[in-house]
Parts: C-alpha cells; structure tokens; sequence
C-alpha cells in the first residue's frame, strides 16, 4: 500500500470537516474521489498534503506516518497535487512556473523536456505570465509544474472544473503516458461518468464521510447517486 | 535661481536620495516578499551604523573590513530574528507582525541606548567624508556621496537579478504570490521568508554605515529613518526596487529643493512630495504587488 489513512479527522478551528476517513491506495492505482460541494473532498485533500492539521499517525505513506507534516515535506517525500483553481504563480513566466516543480529536489523520468512533450502547446507559451493564457493551458501547467517534481503520488484536485469539454478530454488524453511511469493517481472530479471510466476504484464522500467505495466498473448509478447526495 | 544652483540643487538631491534608497530597498523587500511592514527597520539602519561603529573603534580596522564583518553579521541576524520571531506572527492577521516589529524596534533602541548611551556618532573613513570630485563650472559632488549612490544603484541591481534570474529569487516570488501552493512544491516558506529579512538586513547593514560616515547617528534616530524609507517605498510603488530606487531619487530632490528654498522646510517638503504622489497615485509611481 502506498498511502493510507485510518479514521481520519480534520477541523476549520471548532468545526469538523472530517470524520473517520478510511482510504488505502496501492502503487500504481488511480483511484477517483467524488462528491457534492461541501463533502469534504478538498479538505481530505489538504490533510493528505500537509495544507492541514492532522495527527501524525492517522495517515502514512510509503510506510511512514506523515499527519501535520509540513505540507514542504510531504512534497518532498514524493506526493504532488494539482490544487483546485490551478493556482498558477501570477508573477512567474509559464518557465518558471513549470521549473518551480523541480524544487522538491525529487529525480525521475518527468523532465521539462518530456512535460513540453506532453504538452506541446506550452512550448510558444513559455515566456508568458502564468495568468495571462488559457484556463486549460493553465491546468497543463499545473499538472507539468506537479509531474517536474516526480512524484510517486499525484493528486489531482478538480482538473476539469471550469474548462471546455474538449480542453478536459486534452487533458484526460494525457493519462496514459503518466501511468505508464508507474505512477500513482488521486483524482477528485465532478463528473461522475468520466471519474468511473477513467479510475480503478472510487470513493464517494458525503458531509466528511466515505458514504460508499468500491471498483469504480462495478458501482451502479443508483447506488452512487444515493451515496452522493444522500437520498 | 541660476541654472547653475538648480543643477547643483539636483545633483544633491539625487545623492542623498541615493541614500535613501539604501535605507528604503530591505523595507521593499521585506513587504515585496512577506507583505511584512517591519517597523524596527529604521531601527535597524541604526543597528548597522552602530555595529560599524563599534567594528572600526573597537577592532581598529578599514573600512572595507567593516563593511566585510558587519554585513554578514546583519545577514545572519536577519535570518535569525525572521526565523525565530516574526515567522510566528505571519499568516494571523495584519496587528501581530506590526506589534512584534514595534518590540523589536524598541529592544533595539534601547540596547544601543545601554551599550553606547545618547552620545552622537559616526564613522571615520581616513578623509573619504570630505573628498570631492569637481564636474567644473563651480559644480562638485562629495565622492562619499557618489559612493553611496553607487551603492545604492548596485544593490537594486543586484536584487533585481536575484528576485529575476534565479531560484531563489523565483521562491521568493512565488511564495509572495501563493504561500500555500508553494508549500506544494516543496519550498520551505519559513526558510524562504529567513533568507529574504537577511537579504534585507544586509542592504541595511550598508545603509547604516554609509549612514554613519555620512553624518552623526543616535540610537533613538531610527523612526526618522524608518519614515524616509516609507515615503521612499510608497512613492515608487510597492514591491518594486526600481520604483524603490526612483522613489528615494524624488524623496531626495524635494528634500534639496526645500531646503535651497529655506533651510527649515526641507523635510518638510519631502513629506509633502510624498503626500502629494499619494494623493494622485495611491498605488505609487511604479506598483508591482497587487494589494
């Protein structure tokens, strides 16, 4: 198992956001997160990448416990996440913003070359600033920016959140050559369809809790549609 | 006034302003990269002059080797100071960083107070304060002056390739554009934010020796100068070391211009340059960061 969280809690100050979340993931897997706004997606996501507090041992990694590690640290260890929004550095070129991924210090297949493989588009873009292209081509940076650090997790939170349906197909195109680095996928996605297609497995989460999860092929629509909005 | 007093007014402003600038860049850097308006900065000009002091009687050495002693030693005492102290009153609101700098602005003056009394000082530099170099036609700049703006040009240069053309620089953009989806990419922000008050200590660590040769310093100066390298940074534009650097330049020249008027008002007019830019630009001649 390469990451794994047992009864996982977050909280926004005296508020709980998460309650007693139980999620494994095995290298090699991509493994989807659905749910309606508010059920805790990105929260477990922050957890998971050190953006929040958690108790050291409720989530490990590789066989380490990395809970309330610096979000810095975790990075290093080899989880990268693709935030919602992008979040692209405004006063960093696409360059630079691509190469800011190479800080982590991580070695592997994933060069800037091989990124501006993946995504040749970038390459008449480099010199622009991070804000002033495309919001797909923004997400292709964010994901490049995530892949330079050669992560052995990557997660990905809402990538096609606001983006033309063709501009979300460029990018689920792209899949395969990640994978075919050996590389381990968390994706959080509103399109329920496009999440089981392109997934093994899949978790629903509901007001802070698993309300089901299961091999994404084998899940019925009713049953993801109870567990999604809880009627 | 003749064409000849105004250059000369001119050419004195933009020297002083030179030193202003050296005063104003660690201030631009520190809010360019933090948003941390640090109030002991003038405090700290201070410290620089008084360590420089201290370094060139106490040791009895040049003043290159005080430039050589003082400079790293600001730079690990901003290192120090950032990650020990102000880190922690980063990210929970505007008050906490304000009080904690107001502390430290106090701590300072008053060790300086207790180590070397209210006795006015400055630095000897061999016969560098009263050398000049004459431009003819009865016109001639104070080479210390000349230096100092050198220094200064050389410092905004120098940072301006620092925060553009290398990785440090790109982390301290980027942690001033995102702090937490540069944690994301495995850059230590505390570190960063470190490295950026000891980059800043260091220009300041000039500032107060080019202080201390240029005129006599107190512990209790630093609000003064605090207060020029405010207007200096609001006037060119936050987050800017250009706009810094013009900024001190416009600072310097409305300063001269009021005092070749009449000898009390020169401050004075400098405040009213300042209130002035603010007034038409709000943001500054030259803004870069966005809030």
């Amino acid at each position: 198992m390469l990451l794994s969280t047992r009864h996982l809690e977050a909280f926004y100050g005296d508020f709980q956001a998460l309650f007693g979340i139980d999620f494994e993931i095995d290298p090699g897997e991509v493994v989807a997160i659905i749910g309606a706004n508010g059920a805790g997606k990105s929260t477990f996501l922050k957890a998971l990448s050190g953006l929040l507090k958690a108790p050291r041992d409720r989530i490990w990694f590789d066989g380490r416990a990395i809970g309330g590690m610096p979000a810095c640290e975790i990075a290093r260890l080899g989880i990268s996440m693709v935030p919602e929004g992008r979040r692209l550095f405004p006063s960093l070129s696409v360059r630079e913003n691509l190469s800011i991924g190479t800080h982590s210090g991580r070695r592997g297949p994933w060069t800037p070359e091989r990124v501006l493989g993946l995504f040749p588009v970038l390459r008449e873009l480099l010199s622009l600033p991070g804000n002033a292209i495309s919001g797909g081509q923004q997400q292709m940076v964010a994901i490049g920016r995530a892949l330079l650090a050669n992560p052995r997790l990557l997660i990905c939170d809402e990538i096609s959140l606001g983006l033309a349906p063709v501009a979300v197909k460029g990018l689920y195109d792209t899949l395969p050559a990640m994978l075919a680095e050996g590389m381990t996928l968390i994706i959080v996605e509103q399109d329920v369809g496009l999440a089981q297609r392109v997934t093994q497995r899949l978790y629903c989460f509901q007001e802070g809790r698993v309300s089901l999860q299961g091999r994404s092929g084998e899940l019925s629509r009713s049953a993801i549609s109870r567990a999604y909005f809880g009627v | 006034m003749s064409l000849l007093g105004a250059l000369d007014m001119l050419l004195q402003g933009v020297l002083t302003g030179g030193l202003y600038a050296l005063f104003a860049i660690g201030l631009s850097l520190m809010f360019g990269v933090m948003r941390l308006v640090n109030i002991a900065h003038g405090d700290v000009i201070v410290l620089g002059a008084f360590l420089g002091i201290a370094v060139s009687a106490g040791a009895g050495v040049g003043l290159l080797p005080v430039f050589l002693l003082v400079v790293p030693a600001m730079f690990a005492l901003g290192y120090v100071l950032q990650r020990g102290v102000l880190n922690a009153t980063l990210g929970r609101g505007i008050l906490p960083p304000l009080l904690v700098s107001f502390g430290v602005s106090i701590m300072i003056e008053n060790i300086l107070l207790e180590l070397f009394s209210a006795d006015a000082r400055s630095l000897k530099a061999g016969g560098l304060e009263t050398q000049s170099i004459s431009l003819g036609a009865g016109l001639a700049v104070g080479l210390l002056p000349m230096l100092t703006f050198s220094a200064a040009l050389l410092c905004t240069v120098a940072l301006e390739y620092l925060f553009r053309r290398t990785p440090l620089g790109r982390a301290f953009r980027a942690a001033s554009d995102d702090l937490e989806a540069v944690q994301l990419q495995g850059i230590d922000h505390r570190k960063v934010f470190a490295l950026a008050t000891a980059v800043a200590f260091a220009v300041v660590a000039v500032a107060g020796i080019c202080l201390a040769l240029r005129t006599t310093v107190t512990p209790s100066d630093g609000p003064g100068y605090l207060l020029y390298s405010f207007e200096a940074v609001i006037i060119g534009g936050l987050g800017s070391f250009w706009g810094t650097f013009i900024g001190a330049l416009i600072l310097g020249v409305a300063q001269a211009a009021g005092f070749h008027w009449d000898p009390g008002w020169g401050v004075l007019v400098g405040h009213l340059a300042f209130l002035s830019v603010l007034l038409v630009r709000p943001r500054g001649l030259f803004p870069r960061t966005r809030d």
